[in-house]
């Protein structure tokens, strides 16, 4: 991804948006289904990569996306399989309400620079934890 | 349920700073402390994502760090793709899936370290512009200076 783009290259990036946004889409969708996470580490990654947005606007991007994804992936699971055990999520789910506005300001403080390493030392993590058995 | 509380607290803070909802760590804790199976602990842990996701989206808004329009276009495309998503899986080993998402994960990774390496500190919408100091006033400045 360059800075400086030629007048035919930046109308290219354009009309690859919509299509680079549908794939990564249903590949945090099929991530979703595959592995039951909700498709951050995926959708935050290659808007950096292939759509140019900042660190920090990624994240908050495919955070906001996780919600139709987790609400839809949940509702099927419960009303459909009736895997979902609603007092527990209830137990995990709402402390995080209270940190996640602490994290969320945490975020804003810190550079754009060190956010990016952050994520990627998570992405390191969260890869090493599916590759290892 | 102490250590409910915890890893639920843990997982927000995650959240806010990193972006993780918090499956990587209530999947995990759903197996060993309540003995689920993966689907009953993955489909429980999307459950539980949600009330984080939701706040947290809705705080990053606040500081200008969502673009809805895409937001939206993401999440429903992925809706689609989980549908695809459970037909692979049913159709390829988990193995082959984990591996595969791992090492993707572990390539991805090196390619946001290495940017965030060389590249000049990237801020297009910075959340937090400081207020320019005032210019100083020459001449009718406070005694004594």
């Amino acid at each position: 991804m360059h800075l400086i783009r030629g007048p035919g290259e930046e109308d290219a990036a354009v009309r690859a948006r919509p299509l680079r946004l549908a794939v990564i889409g249903t590949l945090a969708g099929a991530y979703c289904g595959l592995l039951g996470l909700g498709g951050t580490t995926v959708i935050a990654p290659l808007l950096v990569l292939w759509l140019g947005y900042g660190q920090r606007e990624a994240l908050g991007t495919a955070l906001a996306a996780v919600v139709p994804i987790a609400a839809a992936a949940a509702a099927i699971q419960g009303a459909a399989y009736d895997n979902v055990d609603l007092g527990l999520a209830v137990v995990f789910g709402v402390p995080g309400v209270v940190t996640v506005f602490v994290g969320v300001a945490l975020q804003q403080r810190i550079s754009e620079r060190v956010v990016s390493l952050m994520f990627a030392t998570v992405l390191v993590a969260v890869g090493l934890g599916l590759l290892i058995p | 349920m102490i250590v409910y509380l915890v890893i639920g607290l843990l997982a927000g803070l995650l959240a806010g700073l990193t972006g993780l909802a918090g499956g990587m760590l209530f999947i995990p804790a759903l197996i060993v402390f309540e003995d689920f199976g993966q689907v009953e602990a993955q489909a429980t842990s999307l459950a539980a994502i949600l009330p984080v996701a939701l706040v947290g989206a809705w705080r990053q808004w606040g500081y200008g760090n969502v673009r809805p329009r895409d937001a939206l276009q993401l999440g429903l495309l992925a809706v689609g793709g989980v549908a695809g998503g459970v037909a692979v899986a049913n159709a390829i080993p988990e193995r082959a899936l984990e591996i595969t998402f791992g090492t993707l994960m572990l390539v991805v990774a090196a390619q946001l370290a290495w940017r965030a390496r060389r590249a000049p500190e990237p801020q297009p919408r910075a959340p937090e512009p400081k207020p320019r100091p005032p210019a100083p006033s020459h001449g009718r400045g406070r005694a004594g200076g």
